[in-house]
């Protein structure tokens, strides 16, 4: 087998953003399903909260990059 | 732990040739196809992503200046389309985060951020130019850099430099703490912010298009150069995979060209706030 433990790395910076970005779009549809209405003001809040947490994953493969 | 030994055994001893199919084997795409270099060369050189930009920017401006030359009181289909698009900036983004009347001001910077980032990353999949210009980590970084610069202006202009710097710790905390937090707090806004906006929109883009690559040279090296017709056969998915990604990649797109504006409007608005 060959390949670069780099790669690894970026495998376990994604574990907790994907958690991440998963309960946050589940809260969201919680949210929007209990009060539909309210989905204008939850949407940016929703993709705010998506954007922090992706920048994790992406931080990770970035430096599988660097690294190599 | 043993796998990772072999791992890293292998990448320092010989390279193990892949067993896979006869002559050179598969060169997985990376880092080097993105530096394409057309007119000179080194740091000066004009590359593909520059002229994607360049070509982005006269695209923007014509298709802008052509659908509001005769503007009319009940818009045509392309004057809709543009209101629409500038609508979504205005009143979903401008009024919704920043508030009503101090909006207007930085409406300019948003609208351009949104439709500048949003042409290039759509770029990307147009066939012929099939560049996203974001995947080279200059661009995102300056159009980053216009943002801090903005926001930390605008915020020196409302409170002074003093007042703005006390600002960023939240009042009531014990004093012990307020050196830690400041410094966190000072880290976050002049280091996280800005480097995350630019990595994430460059990240984003650049993974994206590396997954294309993938998809499509690997497809095309196990349909033309592998001697085994099982791999033929399997080069299909390859390419069905590559045309799932392209489209995946367009939605990937625009999201992340609203989130860019997104962003800034928050930090815009962060700077406008009276109190923390």
């Amino acid at each position: 087998m060959e390949g670069n433990i780099a790669i690894l790395g970026y495998g376990l910076s994604a574990i907790g953003p994907g958690i991440g970005v998963g309960l946050i779009f589940a809260a969201y549809i919680n949210g929007v399903a209990r009060q539909p209405e309210a989905r204008g003001l939850l949407q940016p809040i929703a993709f705010l909260g998506f954007a922090l947490a992706e920048a994790l994953a992406i931080f990770g493969l970035a430096l599988a990059f660097v690294f190599r | 732990m043993s796998l990772v030994a072999t791992a890293l055994g292998h990448s320092a001893g010989s390279a193990v040739p892949v067993p896979l199919a006869a002559g050179e084997g598969f060169e997985s795409p990376g880092v080097t196809d993105f530096w394409q270099p057309l007119i000179g060369e080194g740091a000066w050189a004009i590359t593909r992503a520059s002229i994607v930009m360049v070509l982005s920017v006269v695209f923007l401006a014509w298709v802008m200046v052509a659908v509001t030359r005769r503007l009319a009181v009940v818009p045509g289909k392309a004057q809709f389309a543009a209101e629409a698009g500038y609508n979504l900036v205005r009143n979903g983004l401008g009024r919704e985060v920043i508030g009503s009347p101090d909006f207007l001001k930085f409406l300019p910077l948003l609208v351009t951020l949104f439709f500048l980032i949003l042409v290039n990353n759509v770029f990307a999949i147009i066939p012929v130019i099939q560049f996203p210009t974001m995947s080279r980590v200059g661009f995102p970084a300056a159009l980053a850099l216009v943002v801090f610069v903005v926001y930390h202006f605008v915020a020196i202009k409302k409170k002074g430099l003093g007042p703005y710097l006390k600002s960023l710790v939240p009042p009531g905390l014990p004093g012990w703490l307020v050196p830690f937090i400041f410094l966190l707090e000072l880290v976050t806004y002049f280091f996280t912010r800005p480097v995350t906006l630019a990595l994430r929109l460059f990240g984003n883009m650049f993974a994206g298009h590396l997954l294309l690559l993938l998809f499509t040279l690997g497809g095309e090296y196990m349909l033309l150069h592998s001697d085994a017709p099982v791999l033929q056969v399997l080069s299909v998915g390859s390419f069905a995979g590559s045309f799932v990604m392209t489209a995946f990649e367009l939605l990937v797109e625009v999201l992340q060209a609203y989130i860019f504006t997104l962003l800034t409007a928050l930090y815009i608005a962060g700077s406008l706030a009276d109190e923390h």
